[in-house]
């Protein structure tokens, strides 16, 4: 069977799905930052894959260089977000930070 | 079997089981080593997708910068020493639950995906994709392209100040 479409969306759903998993089960919070790029990725995947069976436009590269970028600013974000979580708490479990005024 | 196919059959189930690996491992750091498979893998799909310039895109950003920025995190988050680089997940109901339900809507996304008739235009052969990128970039998406250089700039600072040393 050619690899078409539907092997492209499929397996971006099955990496969605993981990368979902990943982010409500994990306490700590690099784990739920992974489980975020997973989901990324997958968004990535369908963009790209609906941009070749679409007649190899460049739109959907487009919109997953845009994706990529702001990837890249959220994880530099939440990572100095967290140092200063652990800088307060000596620990990052998401479930526990719990107050405001730490 | 052509090479198209073999390829991408190995490369999507390299992505499932290291994306397995990622969220099941219980060491934070095998989930970021396993990541980066899944991130190589990824940039050899877009390589299959006839996006080359994607492809390394993927492999500079994805594994040089953000993987690279949250080995880094986890090195300044957890003892190493110590025994709490484990890290716990939420209780066993909760987590078959959670399971059950991701399952649920992978299932109810792939019925989705497959039943959806999806038009499918013919294939184009192209070389290349980075000149059409880059014309695309500076002349009908310059004010986001720009927007986005400002975002990164503010990223930048707003990162360093936060994380700073009091």
């Amino acid at each position: 069977m050619q690899v078409g479409l539907i092997h492209y969306i499929v397996l971006s759903a099955i990496l969605f799905s993981l990368g979902l998993f990943g982010i409500i089960t994990r306490k700590n919070a690099i784990m739920v930052l992974m489980g975020l790029e997973l989901v990324l990725n997958a968004a990535n995947i369908n963009f790209i894959a609906f941009a070749k069976y679409g007649g190899m436009k460049t739109e959907g590269h487009i919109a997953a260089i845009f994706v990529i970028i702001l990837a890249a600013c959220e994880a530099a974000i939440a990572l100095a977000i967290i140092l200063n979580i652990y800088q307060n708490f000596r620990h990052i479990n998401v479930d526990e930070i719990d107050n405001l005024k730490g | 079997m052509d090479i198209i196919t073999i390829a991408f059959y190995f490369f999507a189930i390299l992505i499932i089981a290291s994306g397995i690996v990622v969220v099941l491992s219980k060491n934070v750091m095998h989930s970021a080593f396993a990541l980066m498979f899944t991130f190589f893998s990824v940039a050899g799909l877009y390589v299959l997708l006839n996006a080359d310039f994607l492809a390394i895109t993927q492999i500079m950003i994805y594994i040089g910068g953000i993987l690279v920025l949250i080995i880094f995190g986890v090195m300044l988050t957890t003892r190493i020493t110590g025994v709490d680089i484990k890290t716990g997940a939420i209780g066993k109901i909760g987590f078959i639950a959670t399971g059950i339900l991701c399952t649920l809507i992978a299932t109810g996304l792939i019925v989705l995906f497959i039943t959806t008739r999806w038009p499918v235009s013919e294939q184009v052969t192209v070389t290349t994709t980075v000149k059409q990128i880059g014309n695309e970039l500076l002349t009908n998406y310059l004010l986001a392209f720009e927007a986005a250089s400002m975002l990164l700039l503010i990223a930048i600072v707003g990162a360093a100040f936060i994380a700073r040393r009091k």
